[in-house]
């Protein structure tokens, strides 16, 4: 992008030489381009946030490192609703906190990590979750390779046994 | 080996009708709730204003079925469907709500803005009661019956066309 905004100015470059009818639309460009980039600075996020103070456990850790562990590996595979290509380890939406909070106090209660997730999945679906599943409706992800390689390996046969 | 040129094509072109058809297709950003057919679970939850009580599992279960609104003062689209939440109302719906990650002022100032439909508030400072009946965000709106179980759920604001769907809904969770 910088180096775009620079170009024109650069004496040296081989696209210096070139016919002049070109420059204007490079200014055009670039002036285009860094209001963009000011516009994109002063702009103000819409979406409407609350003022709590986030949940106890959004932004702290279970005093026990082990438990820590289990509920940190588990948040990393779900997803946070409100920003659905993050996962809830990742997102600072308060949502996101709320979910942190749930999963650490059902695990520093003593829950698994699977009871957890289940507890999720049957409030949200499989969505929630980005532990790969074989379930009634993701099996064709996984049938699919390996009918493909099937075929694959059903033309070659066919190919190389001809050649011979 | 002609026929397999032909499938190979077919597939390519059925593939690509595909894709087509997919894209064409708006997208559904909402991730519903799997909780419809089930038993909400249980809560109690504090009053989110002074002059409304709380809001219970229990208050859900009293035979009688209720809309259960999830709002916020702090959510825009919340206000936007203020004007049809009177219109059910009016129209004889009991209207609960649960107020998330909101303080009591900044609801009440709300509710004085743009009317009060709600019969009880509860108060979910940390979404736990949003998160327990699988909702994703704010404003929703869920169809309880008299037994306390999740029938039907609204998302987004409720517009001009959603009222007679959800007086619908109500009046089918209360045969």
């Amino acid at each position: 992008m910088i180096g775009f905004i620079r170009r024109p100015r650069c004496r040296s470059h081989p696209a210096a030489g070139k016919p002049r009818v070109h420059e204007p639309l490079r200014r055009g460009f670039a002036f285009v381009g860094i209001a963009m980039l000011i516009l994109s600075c002063l702009a103000i996020p819409t979406s409407a946030q609350d003022t709590l103070p986030p949940a106890p456990y959004a932004y702290t850790q279970i005093d026990d490192p082990e438990l820590e562990a289990k509920a940190m590996a588990l948040m990393e595979t779900l997803r946070c609703l409100k920003c659905q290509s993050q996962s809830i380890a990742d997102s600072d939406a308060p949502m996101a906190g709320d979910m942190r909070h749930q999963v650490r106090s059902r695990i520093a209660a003593g829950e698994s990590p699977e009871q957890v997730r289940a507890w999720l999945v049957a409030r949200y679906g499989d969505y929630v979750s980005y532990k790969p599943a074989v379930s009634s409706t993701t099996w064709p992800l996984f049938a699919i390779p390996l009918l493909l390689l099937a075929l694959v390996a059903f033309i070659l046969f066919r190919r190389l046994g001809r050649t011979r | 080996m002609t026929w397999f040129r032909w499938i190979m094509l077919g597939l390519a072109i059925g593939l690509f009708g595909l894709f087509a058809y997919q894209l064409s297709q708006p997208k559904d950003e909402f991730i519903h709730s799997a909780m419809i057919g089930e038993t909400i679970p249980p809560f109690d939850l504090p009053p989110a204003v002074a002059d409304r009580p709380g809001l219970s599992s229990a208050d859900l279960a009293d035979g009688q079925p209720k809309l259960l609104n999830v709002f916020a003062s702090w959510c825009v689209p919340c206000a936007a469907e203020a004007p049809n939440l009177a219109r059910l109302e009016a129209a004889g719906a009991d209207i609960v709500a649960v107020a998330i990650r909101d303080r009591p002022e900044d609801v009440a100032r709300f509710l004085a803005t743009y009317g009060n439909p709600f019969t009880r508030i509860g108060k979910d400072d940390i979404s736990a009661v949003q998160l327990s009946i699988g909702s994703s965000g704010v404003p929703e709106t869920f169809v309880i019956d008299g037994d306390g179980v999740i029938r039907y759920q609204h998302m987004g604001d409720i517009r001009d066309e959603h009222v007679p769907v959800l007086l619908a809904e109500l009046r089918e969770a209360g045969e």
